[in-house]
């Protein structure tokens, strides 16, 4: 139970870690795009070494890298051979049904280093950036979408308190279910069915207790005047640095970057 | 012959990772049928680490648990079994309760153990009657029970399965004095009258100089004493040193034996010592 990891921040001193976590977002939905328009071999290259960069920038063990891309591993390896298999053109290998293609083999590369390059980019965002900071930053992102009167305070409130909670919530239920098992509730053996009508004891207990939290954390913060987003002010200003900046240049130049080798090495398909 | 045995008992936290903590260290001891028992220590000394492996829902890093002169992880399918034998109320236990009505709680364990309606149903009873559970309150839901009552139901819950060895963690954390006293005095009739074993993990000094003969007292993942009741808390400066106290009332005995009262140390209820200081007084013709 204890191996779920959500809002898996690590704590360090990088330049990743001190960039302003609105940069951080978008620069991770640019990049994402960008994974996306390397279409030859080349780009391809330069778009991964430019992530393996930030990952080597971001000073967090690559253990943790290694232990977010395990958890994908298995869909990786499924998409790339259905790729191999299911490719269009002349077949150089073939066993009944199943053949192989160039461009089978190609988008197969490309799948891999795609996918793989888009874990570890929002692995280095939710490494390097704390919950706060990263539903912050959301806040102030969607901060234009309260024109449509969509409360975005509160949105991103609710969002800080589940990641808060999880946690507790994992606490919560490891102890209930010491308990349910104490009066002999068996949850290890018999076949599904049996197995999710032996969680009731505990899935009962545990919404009971959410529901019991939620209630007191509203009471608690109704008691200090918490009264929403309106006329708020914050602890921590978020405040665009030199340093941004220079991610926001070096992010451009690297996407004008892409672009070109897109175009002149488009032969290396 | 002992009922409960420990030999070299040890668990280790997370093992191999950074965060690695002993929480129980090379315990050792034995408990006879019928022993009232209270387990004291400092908060995060082990005590709750300890009694999960009692009732096998946690297996030691090494060393054994003993029931009945055999291992209880010798056949890991059937720890089930041990748990049946081996009662555990956990703290706050009434943020277990589930059921639609009190009467379906209190039965899931004697459910789980396999036993007909019938039998069930006379377990239910008896139960709820030693934790003074009005019968009314069966058919109602536990969510619409008063805390102490969920409480009282909870613990009827372990009751109901008619387990060797009672352990109740905490058992009266949260509740006012009087429902404290209540709880402790059905926890002793019950011990009284059923003539099981009670293990009582308690911060209360006082609690379990009230009811217990005799006293673990658990320092650093370790046993630190293990004795009668009245042995143990006649050292208070040494329980004083693990930032632990001896009950009130020992203490203001010790105070007077101090004063030069011809008075017993460890003396560990109110009771008893009205009792010898009456007898003291009538001696020296005073009263």
């Amino acid at each position: 139970m204890r191996d779920i990891t959500l809002g898996q921040y690590f704590p360090a001193d990088s330049v990743i870690h001190r960039l302003d976590p609105r940069v951080k977002i978008l620069s991770l939905i640019a990049f994402i795009a960008l994974v996306f328009c390397s279409f030859n071999y080349v780009s391809l290259a330069f778009t991964a070494l430019f992530v393996l960069t930030i990952v080597l920038l971001s000073r967090v063990p690559l253990k943790m890298y290694l232990k977010s891309l395990k958890v994908i591993i298995i869909i990786v390896v499924i998409t790339s051979l259905l790729n191999l298999f299911y490719g269009t053109g002349e077949p150089i290998w073939q066993w009944g049904i199943i053949k192989v293609t160039w461009a089978g083999i190609h988008n197969a590369i490309f799948v891999c280093v795609r996918v793989i390059c888009l874990i570890l980019l929002s692995s280095a965002l939710t490494f390097t950036t704390s919950p706060t900071d990263l539903t912050d930053a959301l806040e102030r992102l969607m901060k234009p979408l309260t024109v449509f009167h969509i409360k975005v305070h509160e949105i991103a409130m609710m969002m800080t308190i589940a990641l808060r909670f999880v946690p507790t919530l994992l606490e919560e239920t490891d102890k209930i279910m010491a308990a349910q098992k104490a009066r002999g509730a068996d949850m290890e053996s018999g076949n599904l069915a049996n197995r999710i009508r032996a969680l009731t004891p505990v899935l009962i207990p545990l919404f009971v207790s959410a529901f019991r939290r939620a209630y007191e954390l509203a009471v608690a913060m109704e008691c200090r005047c918490y009264q929403g987003g309106e006329g708020r002010t914050r602890m921590k200003q978020l405040h665009l640095g030199k340093r941004d900046a220079v991610c926001i240049v070096v992010g451009l130049l690297v996407i004008a970057a892409v672009v070109l080798l897109d175009i002149f090495f488009a032969a290396y398909v | 012959m002992s009922i409960l045995s420990v030999k070299d008992l040890t668990y280790v936290y997370s093992q191999g990772t950074p965060f690695e903590h002993t929480a129980v260290d090379k315990l050792s001891f034995e408990i006879e049928r019928g022993d009232f028992i209270g387990i004291i220590g400092h908060t995060g000394s082990g005590k709750s680490t300890l009694v999960q492996m009692l009732n096998g829902l946690i297996k030691p890093t090494s060393g054994a648990v003993y029931l009945d002169n055999i291992n209880i992880w010798d056949k890991p399918k059937e720890i089930r079994k041990i748990r049946f034998k081996v009662g555990l109320v956990f703290q706050y236990p009434e943020y277990q309760l589930f059921e639609e009505t009190v009467e379906k709680d209190i039965a899931f364990g004697p459910t789980n153990i396999g036993l007909n309606e019938k039998e069930i149903k006379e377990r239910v009873l008896q139960a709820a009657k030693f934790v003074d559970l009005n019968p009314e309150l069966l058919v109602k839901s536990p969510f619409d029970l008063s805390g102490g009552e969920k409480r009282r139901a909870a613990i009827a819950g372990v009751i109901a399965m008619d387990p060797d060895i009672l352990i109740l963690d905490e058992p009266c954390a949260g509740l006012d004095p009087l429902g404290r006293d209540i709880l402790l005095s059905q926890i002793y009739s019950y011990h009284k009258e059923r003539g099981n074993t009670v293990l009582l993990v308690s911060h209360s000094m006082e609690d379990v100089g009230t009811v217990c003969d005799k006293v673990m007292v658990m320092n650093r993942s370790r046993l630190e004493m293990f004795d009668t009741a009245q042995r143990v808390f006649s050292q208070g400066e040494r329980l004083q040193k693990l930032g632990l106290r001896i009950p009130q009332i020992t203490s203001v005995i010790d105070e007077l034996i101090d004063a030069g009262f011809p008075l017993k140390r460890g003396t560990l209820t109110v009771e008893q010592a009205v009792e010898d200081i009456t007898e003291y007084l009538k001696r020296e013709g005073r009263l």
